[in-house]
């Protein structure tokens, strides 16, 4: 039940429907799936949103707790993103900690939040070099059909964008919003045969030889990037995928408002 | 448990700090199939609890020495989510997940009909997306639905929910003040076409004629959440009957 | 498992709930206690003469010998191949038992991973180890078409009643259809029509509860492909 070998006639069918630019569920190669987002489901997290995206399913939670700062940051907030791989969410993923996958779709993430200064790690500072607000983001792949790395970068984006600092329950005067720039969104897409896919479906993923993740910021402009997989991407389709992540990247942030 | 407060659990009326009376449980919502790639799956709130449980196989046994050639091992894995708590958890196994997984486990290996799949195993996966007392109990209640969901050959389905004590009243389904500042805690999951008893903990400190009372309360309630995981999986089937026409 | 009066509706039944109460004996997926039969899976309660019992609605196929069942190759070994046909357990179909003389670590030769395969149960014994064979008439490797995974408990609705329902897809969509036991179903013709026979074998399974199932497919069927050229009947 779980055998994850694709027959070759499923294969050969994806690569057919391709060459006459379409796919398996009728999308076209630059659509993305139906995007449904449903924020404050956790009311014991700070911050949550459920992001699915065509069958994928992603959860994150944010929990906001002061802590002490890192020496060379003292007057910075500390921010942490894990990603969890839960049997739950697929035949093939097993318990335990973290494996690299886990870890690479973590960092990606991480990067993109970071990178594009969307919580303004300052304004965590409580007192410079004692005490700051460490913000942790909690994700977990629910339900996996495919192309984690966005669902897991808009459920982060989604949970935080909704998250209050508990300062209350520290006795740290009133609870506020957790202070957010702007709205990083990544776009990935993978090469199966010679076509650039956006929004790899699971299938596709099996089939595909490269991935790239690329993540703007609200003026469009580049803030992370993440190539995976065995394969190798052009300079030109590098290009493409530049062009598209701007492009879709302004779609979804209408989307997620 | 056996926390002090100042905090009146229960009132010179017999009301409880959320309005229930102390016969009576959380509201309780069931919804079966609502994973894409489990075989089986179900979502369950209790009060503040919300818990996921999910299903895969019967499949090939894996780590190989864990099969059985007489029957199917059933394999669970509770997890708390590291949001699902005021502190956040970190992720990963602990003690506590452990123990709730092997007795959430036993109870369900009593009703699959594990000989049936000999040398297979059969893979039930509880998340706790958030927690509010009674996670195991409504951790068991959706694993049961998932099981069914799956198709798997059982002989009944196990419903789960605890009774306990708290401000020296016996009561039905604590939430989390009750557990924190009770006295005692005893969950408990029942087959219900005999009434055997698969679960059962306790913790605390109570008198014969309490544990009597309160083993009561909760065989009872176990009926009444017996009828809400029916309810789910049947309403799944008529739902699916009316988008089909 | 059809039933003589197809009802619109049928009494849908979960683990533990009672069949019957009056004397009747279990049939399939059902158990005795206290004196009354007891369902053990969630499906669709049956009556056929003196025994109650369930057909199921959902589950993992489970083979028995003699089960025609179309499976992928999911490992190779020097003298066999594993084959996934969708129980839990691997199948694996032994050298002796291919229509060809393989030399021994000379199977990958034959049989690729991911290949697809029509074989036949040969055997399944008590601890349910499952072989299998390539050895008999029709049985071979699939190339090319469609590959469309559905329930097994819905196979018999697509094969219908005396071969009813596959024939009509068969002649109404021109396309050559294969059905395994264990829901895996090949489809194979000109691509727009495979597109159809597909979408139309989603359909049974999704309204396999329906009654009037045939009425329903040949509408659906003849709203996406003109039957001018096809003549419509029986084989």
């Amino acid at each position: 039940m779980s055998n994850e070998m694709m027959s070759e006639i499923k294969r050969d069918h994806i690569l057919r429907l391709l060459e006459k630019g379409t796919r398996q569920d009728g999308r076209g190669v630059k659509d993305f799936r139906n995007i449904e987002v449903e924020t404050g489901l956790i009311e014991s997290a700070d911050g949550s949103a459920r992001v699915r995206l065509g069958n994928t399913t992603v959860i994150a939670g944010i929990k906001i707790i002061p802590g002490t700062p890192f020496g060379d940051t003292p007057n910075l907030g500390v921010l942490t993103t894990g990603m969890e791989l839960i049997p739950m969410a697929h035949p093939t993923f097993e318990s335990g900690p973290p494996g690299e996958d886990a870890i690479e779709l973590a960092r990606v993430v991480d990067r993109g939040i970071r990178e594009s200064g969307m919580v303004d790690v300052e304004a965590l500072c409580i007192t410079p070099g004692e005490e700051v607000w460490m913000c942790y983001i909690d994700i977990y792949a629910i339900d996996h059909d495919g192309n984690l790395f966005d669902a897991a970068n808009l459920a982060a984006v989604c949970a935080l964008k909704s998250a209050i600092i508990p300062c209350e329950q520290y006795g740290k005067g009133e609870n506020k919003h957790l202070p957010v720039t702007c709205t990083p969104i990544s776009v990935t897409e993978a090469k199966v045969g010679n076509t650039l896919i956006v929004d790899p479906d699971y299938d596709e993923e099996q089939i595909s030889t490269a991935r790239l993740t690329v993540t703007t910021d609200d003026d469009g402009n580049f803030r992370a990037m993440q190539k995976g997989g065995c394969g190798s991407i052009t300079l030109d389709e590098l290009s493409q995928c530049l062009d598209r992540a701007v492009e879709i990247g302004a779609e979804i942030r209408k989307i997620i408002g | 448990m056996s926390g002090h407060t100042d905090m009146v659990l229960v009132d010179e009326n017999g009301m409880r700090i959320d309005g229930r009376t102390a016969e009576q449980h959380r509201p309780i919502k069931i919804e079966a199939g609502v994973l894409h790639n489990a075989d089986g799956s179900a979502y369950v709130e209790i009060g503040k609890n919300k818990v996921l449980a999910a299903v895969y196989g019967p499949r090939e046994c894996h780590p190989r020495h864990l099969q059985n050639p007489e029957k199917a091992i059933v394999q669970v894995k509770y997890n708390m989510e590291a949001y699902s708590v005021s502190d956040r958890k970190r992720p990963g196994t602990d003690r506590r997940s452990i123990e709730i997984s092997k007795i959430t486990a036993e109870a369900l290996e009593k009703v699959v009909l594990t000989e049936l799949y000999p040398r297979a195993s059969i893979d039930v996966y509880i998340e706790i997306l958030q927690a509010n007392a009674g996670t195991r109990c409504a951790g068991l209640t959706a694993a049961s639905v998932a099981l069914a969901d799956a198709g798997i050959p059982m002989r009944d389905i196990v419903p789960a929910i605890a009774a306990g004590k708290a401000d020296g009243k016996v009561l039905l389904d604590l939430n989390k003040e009750e557990d924190n500042y009770g006295q005692a805690d005893v969950p408990i999951a029942i087959v219900p076409s005999t009434d055997e008893i698969v679960l059962l903990q306790m913790d605390g400190n109570m008198t014969r004629a309490e544990l009597d009372h309160a083993i009561e309360l909760a065989v009872n309630a176990c009926h009444e959440v017996h009828d809400l995981q029916v309810d789910a999986l049947k309403r799944r089937y008529s739902k699916d009957r009316e988008a089909s026409e | 498992m059809e039933r003589r009066n197809a009802r619109q509706t049928r009494e849908i039944v979960v683990p533990g709930d009672v069949l019957d109460g009056t004397g009747m004996k279990p049939g399939d997926y059902a158990y005795v206690q206290g004196g009354k039969v007891r369902a053990s899976v969630m499906g669709v309660r049956n009556v056929f003469q003196n025994t109650v019992g369930v057909i199921p609605l959902r589950g993992c196929y489970m083979p028995t010998s003699g089960d025609t069942v179309i499976g992928v190759i999911v490992d190779i070994g020097p003298s066999n191949w594993l084959v996934d046909i969708g129980a839990p357990y691997p199948a694996p179909l032994h050298v002796n038992e291919v229509p060809w003389k393989v030399e021994f670590g000379d199977t990958s030769r034959y049989l690729g991973m991911g290949n697809v395969v029509l074989l036949k149960v040969l055997s399944v014994d008590e601890s349910k180890k499952i072989q299998v064979t390539m050895k008999d008439s029709g049985l071979r490797r699939l190339e090319g078409g469609r590959l469309v995974k559905v329930s097994h408990s819905k196979v018999s609705r697509i094969i219908g009643k005396s071969g009813s329902m596959i024939s009509m897809l068969k002649n109404m969509t021109d396309c050559r259809i294969t059905v395994g036991q264990n829901g895996m179903v090949w489809v194979d013709g000109d691509e727009e029509n495979a597109d159809v026979a597909v979408r139309a074998i989603r359909m049974i399974e999704e309204k396999a509860q329906c009654g009037n199932l045939t009425d329903l497919v040949r509408e659906f069927i003849e709203s996406k492909l003109p039957q001018s050229e096809i003549d419509e009947g029986d084989e």
